[in-house]
């Protein structure tokens, strides 16, 4: 669930410029069955793609996007765009996925409001937005999606798939719903279900939402939305990203254009603005809607029982993949302890896993920081891979 | 590479699967995935170390080897290996059970105590010694056993633990190339590696 707030204009080469493509998939006759019970279809993915795609199509990576992430990796899409894709510093020439080896897919989730159908996109039956009407997904029917986009892309196999946070969860999924067309695994800061905190922190974001008189039951007009809620929502979210000793460097105690407190209710403290402001920058890019659908996803997911009747081992012996696992120390979201969980798991499947726990304190979202740590594991462990297949 | 890793490497057959606890940056394992072609997995607690095997390509897990190998199923690896650093670790008998469990083989390596030039300093200086193999003083070194190849012997023997195979060697300096020992081990050879079974 993450925060890509601040992308990073990365060293070396950029891919340069990308284009965003719709693919539709489960045209009628075809449908996507969700977990609920309902029925989607036809149902657009937007998505983008880095890099070629060798003649035997076995160098496809995957990469699934966190909460507030797009299909917008890498790039840019005009020459003024002031900033690239959300992973620019990892995927690129010569970078942790390297395009140049490598064909790099990145779809926005199914439930997502940057081009994919989601609760914001007209249902064919009404003429009119989906609304609170759209089915209640989980991180299985995200996954279900993104495979018809990569049949429709003509790939069977997947050299790996790759992803933070909620991104992670759709890695693991992968893993153990389609285990012939996983190669690796690389689920980073994630889990394989929610900890009754993460529920908590969602279901109070969730409620700033549908608290807000302008959420009209998910029947909002585009001009009128939730804006207070759904920045809220984002300002709550924003707090379980980061970490202690990361606000505290960041922002401590420092107050926001005063040198001394006002005695008011207004942002006194620096902490206090950055989060109204960031709060507000998500309200103009993000549907209030599609956050509740994906926060309950993720709520939802549950690996073992899902796949294994309450056994993680179970669950994982399905999978054909090699696993590289990565945690960060100071992530108290999805803290370590549940990234071993899986270690152990794996290793009671006997699996091949890798795990490396990065000493960084930006909380959870250091997965989208620059670390050469996080490059070269993810490099090393690819080009692996791509030597055994070759 | 290290002569008591070259014994180590020299015992295990091609496309075994392996086992290497406090892997380091994955030397032995990157040896053996190249000229035995084995399937290896590592344990290490040091991030920088693991991070670096695992940017070569080779399968690591970072964690506390005493708590990591207790997930692994009866008879998961052909082989368990623990090179040098059996002289760090608090239950021997315990981690070495765990070896013969969890692998078919255990093979252990570590300096050995009673060379004669640990001997000497001791005798003719009256002070811990500190030598090429063991080059800690008293207050810096990870180690906190000693181990003298005639001591790991009767270890075994005490905790019923099966010696397949035992070389005693006598690395040169570099470390590069040495010798086995055949007679008055004890007293010559620098390291002992032992190959176990239940």
């Amino acid at each position: 669930m993450s925060e890509y707030a601040g992308s990073f204009a990365s060293p070396g080469v950029s891919v340069g410029k990308v284009e965003k493509l719709f693919a539709r998939l489960a045209e009628p006759p075809g449908v996507l069955a969700t977990e609920c019970g309902a029925g989607l279809g036809p149902v657009t993915l937007a998505y983008e793609t880095y890099g070629r795609l060798n003649a035997d199509r076995s160098n496809a990576v995957l990469v699934c996007h966190a909460l507030s992430g797009d299909s917008h990796l890498a790039g840019y899409y005009r020459e003024d765009d002031p900033k690239p894709g959300w992973w620019d510093l990892m995927v690129g020439p010569g970078k942790g996925l390297d395009t140049e080896r490598y064909f790099v897919v990145c779809a926005n989730v199914l439930g997502g409001c940057m081009g994919s159908t989601g609760p914001g996109s007209e249902n064919p039956a009404t003429g009119r937005p989906f609304g609170a009407t759209f089915p209640v997904l989980t991180i299985g029917d995200m996954v279900k999606a993104q495979k018809l986009l990569v049949e429709h892309l003509g790939i069977e196999r997947l050299l790996a798939v790759v992803g933070g946070s909620m991104g992670g969860m759709q890695v693991l999924e992968w893993a153990v719903r389609y285990p012939e067309a996983v190669r690796g695994a690389v689920p980073l800061a994630t889990t394989t279900k929610h900890s009754a905190l993460a529920i908590a922190f969602n279901e109070v974001a969730r409620q700033a939402i549908m608290t807000d008189p302008a959420w009209r039951g998910g029947d909002y007009s585009a001009d009128e939305p939730p804006s207070h809620g759904l920045a809220v929502a984002r300002m709550i979210g924003h707090i379980t990203y980061l970490s202690d000793a990361a606000m505290r460097r960041k922002f401590d105690r420092r107050l926001q254009d005063r040198c001394e407190i006002g005695y008011t209710f207004e942002a006194d403290f620096q902490v206090a603005s950055y989060l109204r402001h960031q709060g507000q920058k998500f309200v103009e890019r993000f549907d209030a809607n599609s956050f509740l659908y994906l926060t309950k996803a993720t709520d939802y997911f549950n690996l073992e029982n899902a796949w294994g009747g309450g056994s993680l081992t179970a669950a994982f012996s399905r999978a054909l993949a090699r696993f590289l696992i990565v945690s960060y120390t100071s992530d108290w979201l999805y803290p370590t302890y549940q990234s071993k969980t899986m270690v152990q798991a794996l290793k009671k499947a006997g699996k091949k896993v890798s795990f490396c726990e990065i000493e960084a304190d930006f909380g959870h979202d250091a997965f989208l920081l620059p670390s050469e740590r996080l490059t070269s594991l993810i490099s090393g462990f690819l080009a692996t891979l791509a030597r055994e297949e070759a | 590479m290290r002569f008591d890793l070259a014994v180590i490497a020299d015992w295990i057959e091609p496309k075994a699967t392996v086992l290497d606890l406090g892997c380091g940056p994955g030397e032995l394992l990157a040896h053996l995935r190249a000229v035995k072609e084995v399937v290896g997995t590592g344990i290490e607690k040091d991030e920088d170390e693991v991070a670096t095997a695992i940017g070569r390509g080779l399968t690591v897990i970072q964690g506390d080897m005493n708590e990591e190998i207790r997930d692994y199923p009866d008879k998961s690896f052909d082989y368990v290996i623990l090179s040098q650093t059996l002289m760090q670790v608090f239950d021997p008998a315990r981690i070495i059970g765990e070896m013969i469990r969890v692998g078919r083989y255990g093979i252990v390596s570590f300096p050995n105590f009673g060379h004669w030039r640990c001997r000497a300093q001791l005798f003719f200086r009256g002070r811990a010694p500190v030598t090429r193999e063991l080059p800690y003083q008293w207050y810096d070194t990870p180690n906190i056993r000693v181990i003298a190849y005639a001591d790991f012997t009767r270890f075994c023997r005490t905790f019923g633990f099966k010696v397949l195979n035992e070389a005693a060697v006598r690395e040169r300096a570099g470390g590069g190339s040495g010798a086995r020992v055949t007679r008055l081990k004890n007293l010559l050879a620098t390291h002992g590696v032992f190959m176990l079974a239940r």
